[in-house]
Formats: C-alpha cells, structure tokens, sequence
C-alpha cells in the first residue's frame, strides 16, 4: 500500500466514494478516526462509559427534539404541555420518559467515565486539554440539566430554580442586580422559563455537541490512555503502527456494541418498570403545578446535583453573607480541571501507584457518595456533621494530591501493556 | 516604494483593525444582554399591593403575592409583642443591623412593624429564597416537617429547605444557614388597617 497524500485522494478509487473523496475527506476521516485509529488493545469494563455517553447524548438530543414539537415553554402553559405529552400524545410518554431517564443515565455515565480517569491517571500530560474539555462538557451538562428541570414548571421545578438562581445573589454589589436580570422578573417568571427553554433547546446543546467534537479530537490526536497508563505508540510494528494497539474498527466499535445493548437493557429497565425511580429521577413534588406561595416541605435537587448541593449547605453563613457556600460549592466543580496538575506521581495508573493513593481515592469516592446522601435529607440529625467532614475530604483528596502523589513509592510501570500477550 | 513588507505597518492596522471591531462587538452586544432585564410588562406588573388586615384574628396570617414574592401579614398576640424583646441574645441580628428594610422599620428595634399588632415582611428565606412555614407555638412539641424545633421555641417561622430560623418579627437565629433577617418591603398602613405593600406612603384613598 503506498503512502502519501497523492494515495489518499485515489485510495477510494471511482464510484461515488471516489467522487466525494475528491471533494470532501470522507474516507480519510473514517480510517483516521475509526479504522486506522489504534486504541490500546487492553481496554476494560471502564472504558464503555466514554461510547455510553454519546449513545445518551444522541438520545437526548432525538428525544429532546420530539419534547419540543408538543411543548410550551409559557408559565401558563408548560405543566399542562407536559401531561398532554403524557396522556394525549402518541407515544408521548415513551418520549417523555427517554428524556426523562436519559438526564439521569448521562450523570451516571459522566460519573463513572470521570472515575474512570482518576483510576488510570487518563487527564496526566499530554491528555490535560482533553481533560479539561471533559470538565467543560461536565459543566454545561449541569446546566443543561439544571434548566431542563425548570422546564415542566412543577413545584420542585419553580423552588429548584429558585434556589439555583438566589446563589448569584450571594455574589458582592453585583448580586441582586444579577439575580434579576438572570430571572427577567423580579421573581422565577414566565420570562424565566422562556429563556431557560431557548438556552435549553438551542444554545447549551450547541456548545455540548461542539466540545463533545472538540473532546473527541482532542482524543484522538493524542490517543488513548489505558488501564496500565503507559504509552502504547513506544513499540511499533514495521508498519508503524503500534503493537499493543488495534484499529478502532471494527475490534472497539464491536465491543462497545455489546456494552450498548447491556446499557440499553438496563436503561429500557428503568423507562418501563421505575420511571420515577422511587423518586430520585423524578420527584414527586414536581407532580403538581408550581406555585409560588408554597415551598414544597423538602427541597432536594435530583440526585445528581446532591453531592455539590450537600457542600454548600454545609457551610455556615460567616460575616453577614452567606457567599461562602456558594463559593465551596463552585470550588468543588472548579478544582476538578487542576487534576492533571494536582497529580505529581510518576506513574498513571492506580495499578502501579502505592496504597496511599488507592486509599485518598477510596475515601474520596465514598466521601462523594456520602455527600450525595447528604444533599438528598433534610438538614437535621448527622448530616449536616456528615456533610462538613465529607466536605473536607472531598477537598483533601485534590488539595494534599500534590504530596501524597509525589512522595509515595510506586511500583515499576511494564514496557507492555500486561493481560495480553 | 519598497518591496519589503513594513512590518510595524501592518500590526498597526491589525490591532486598529481587531480594537474597532471588538468595540462594535461591544456596543451590539448590548441590546441582547438588555433584552434579560425585565420587561417594560414586568416592571408594570410590579407595582404596588393593598391588602385589608381589618378582618385578621390575633395569632392569624395572611400571605399576598407582591412582585410575584409571597409577603406575610402577620396578627401577633400581645404576649409575643411583649416578649419580642426577650430573645435578643439567640438572634444573630437583633437589631437588624446587616438586614434589609426600610428605615421606618428599622428604627422600631425588636418590634420590626409600623404598627406592633401586624407585622409584614417577605416571606422568602434570606438564605436561598424559599418560603418559610409559620411556627407560632411558643413550646417544645410543635414539629415541622419531621423537624422538632426544639425548646425554648419562642414561636416565629421556620424554613424547611435549609432549617433556618427566624422569630416573629423575622430576626434569624444564631447558627443558622441564612445570614439575614427576613426583608421588610417598603409598606404603609392607612387608618382601616388597608395596607399598601411597596410604597412608603399610605394609600391616598380611603373606602
């Protein structure tokens, strides 16, 4: 096979193939981001949640797009859309729910994809950018999310965004002016839920699909990371490509294949049996319309938002303000993209660090989850003490990285990838 | 003239170039971020609110929506108004010193009213803007939400979101998630107890 880029515009040959190839870099993008894309060949169980979130984020999108042909985003008008998507619409409810069970599928995705590069060192040189773009995504996920959840105009929907939206007002001079010109009114307003709808819809997708691009690019200019964390491209074969490395088609897009119809099981699982999941996906206060004059009697964000939440109801308002909460809570999103230069350690993957770090990563993981419980009860008994110490962990794990990462003694890295030969 | 490219020429340009249209960026981004701020329709929608307090029973609430916010008119008994003074060790803000209210509120120290009898305030938690529940029973057994207030519960409000507490006159208590007394809207209370919410002055008429 001849090399060079006379090859590449003739490779296709005629047909219709060819007639685009000269025109536009169909064929050359296919083998450079699939078929001559080499992926390390020791890929594991942690590495579906990368092609899970796509999948979610499709059907986010395909769903979305269907909510929005039957929906109305006016005050007057949005909780009533809703149960006519649900009760009156063909197959409205199948849509619905897709949409519904999707947001909360694509935090658990997110999560483990996210755990995933804390296991094997994936955000460490030369992948910080690509790090940093999955932080974005992350980011604008919960906006996305959080807007979305406005959207049906329930109660929890109305003192959600109110809540949210007071956290700007926390801010110094700026903040009441601010508040106000996020809401459009001087309260949660029909101006409100219009223009969280058009950034819902139109705007924050926008940007999610360009980063996601932008993720993926980023990815595959400087290749996989792996469960060893070591460089597969040191060892080639005679034609350059690596030796530990297979194509990405067909050998991951198969594989993935399998792990997409197990997520797809669990995922129908859940929109057939438990859409509400015994309201963690779906809470029930959001079953009636929103009405200002009365706070449901326990405000709880969706799950996915409580461990963030947690963090910022455990801290006590100091000074006169109670700015403080609200700036914990954006550090603990915020420190996430330092992780590639937190981490001073040697090696990337937890299989060749010391026990140090799998302990900080144990008690982090557990200390998140804990947080979750937390921003889920109501602010009595032991979790607001559980909050506070889980708060703290959760910061040590990142702030002390750059000491326990560096001094630790660590375990010497293989040449080769290991479980294959 | 010279073949060779001026350099320092054609930075200028580039700079004068890039500096005029970030500035037209500037000036058509603002009708776009002004078009967030309320409308000419909201601001109309936010004028002020009359209520009549004349049929409210001691130790009764009313709730009205004035800007969309819900404001508590509140009867109190007359042996809250007396202890009012009483508690001013467990508020954090007892004289509503970091507090927002008009000043005709302010002067009026631990009663926080224009008229002892009723007070009126907004009824959102200066923490995050929920609305809190009225806890008028002065004891220990009064619960809220699974929530047990506890003893030496002076009566006064209680926010379920966060658990903050605030007492009858809308003072927090120390410790608590908000850091503020609740606001007191700027109202007037004419002779028959009609109570204008969002003006200083009291209603010109008179039915």
């Amino acid at each position: 096979m001849a090399a060079g880029p006379e090859s590449a515009h003739t490779a296709s040959g005629g047909g219709l193939l060819g007639w685009i190839d000269q025109r536009f870099p169909l064929s050359k993008l296919w083998r450079e981001q699939a078929s001559e894309y080499y992926a390390p060949k020791n890929f594991n169980f942690w590495y579906y949640f990368g092609v899970l979130s796509l999948v979610v984020l499709v059907n986010q999108l395909v769903t979305g797009i269907f909510l929005t042909m039957s929906y109305k985003p006016s005050a007057a008008e949005a909780f009533s859309s809703i149960e006519y998507i649900m009760r009156d619409v063909d197959g409205g409810w199948l849509i619905r729910y897709m949409h519904s069970t999707g947001a909360s599928a694509f935090f658990i995705v997110i999560y483990l994809h996210m755990f995933r590069a804390l296991l094997y060192g994936s955000a460490r040189k030369p992948r910080e950018l690509l790090w940093i773009f999955g932080c974005l995504i992350f980011l604008l996920l919960m906006a996305e999310a959080f807007m979305g959840y406005v959207l049906p105009w329930g109660n929890m929907s109305y003192w959600g965004a109110q809540v949210i939206v007071s956290l700007f007002g926390s801010l110094p001079w700026i903040g009441a002016s601010l508040v106000e010109w996020i809401r459009g009114d001087y309260y949660i307003a029909d101006a409100t839920l219009n223009r969280f709808f058009a950034l819902h819809v139109a705007a924050l997708p926008l940007a999610l699909v360009f980063l996601v691009i932008a993720h993926l690019m980023a990815l595959h200019e400087v290749g996989s990371n792996n469960p060893d964390g070591i460089d597969i491209h040191k060892y080639n074969d005679e034609k350059g490509h690596p030796l530990d490395g297979v194509p990405f088609h067909p050998y991951y897009t198969v594989k993935d294949l399998v792990g997409v119809a197990f997520f797809l099981l669990l995922f129908c699982a859940v929109i057939f049996f438990a859409p509400t999941f015994g309201g963690l996906f779906l809470e029930s206060p959001n079953f009636e319309p929103a009405n200002p004059l009365q706070t449901p009697p326990h405000i709880a964000p969706v799950w996915y938002f409580t461990p963030f939440y947690a963090m910022l109801r455990a801290v006590p308002s100091f000074a006169g303000t109670q700015v403080w909460g609200v700036l914990v809570m954006g550090a603990s999103v915020l420190i996430i993209f330092f992780l590639p230069w937190l981490d001073r350690s040697p090696v990337r993957s937890i299989r060749y660090r010391g026990p140090i770090y799998k302990v900080m990563l144990g008690i982090f993981a557990v200390s998140f989850i804990a947080l979750a419980v937390c921003g889920l009860k109501p602010p009595a008994g032991i979790y607001p003490t559980l909050a506070k110490v889980c708060t703290v962990l959760y910061f040590s794990f990142f702030l002390l990285m750059p000491w326990y990462t560096k001094y630790e003694r660590v375990k010497p890295v293989p040449e080769r990838v290991t479980g294959h030969d | 003239m010279s073949d060779e490219v001026d350099h320092s020429r054609r930075r200028l340009l580039t700079a004068a170039t890039v500096g005029t249209g970030a500035i037209g960026v500037a000036f058509a981004a603002v009708p776009f971020l002004a078009s967030w701020k309320p409308s000419a329709r909201a601001k109309a929608l936010g004028a002020p609110v009359e209520v009549d307090a004349s049929k409210l029973e001691a130790g009764q609430m009313l709730k009205v929506v004035w800007r969309g916010q819900p404001v508590f008119v509140v009867r109190r008994v007359q042996a809250v108004v007396d202890q009012l003074s009483g508690h001013d060790d467990m508020l954090a803000d007892p004289k509503s010193e970091d507090s927002v209210q008009p000043d005709y509120i302010k002067s009026t120290g631990a009663v926080r009213a224009r008229n002892p009898d009723y007070w009126v305030g907004l009824a959102v938690c200066t923490h995050l803007g929920c609305s809190p529940l009225g806890a008028f029973e002065p004891n220990n057994s009064f619960q809220v939400g699974g929530t047990d207030l506890g003893a030496n519960w002076p009566g006064g409000f209680y926010c379920p979101c966060h658990g903050s507490k605030y007492d009858l006159s809308g003072r927090v208590f120390k410790s608590m998630p908000a850091p503020k007394n609740l606001t007191v809207p700027p109202y007037a209370i004419a002779a028959n107890l009609r109570i204008a919410i969002g003006v200083d002055d009291a209603p010109k008429t008179v039915s």
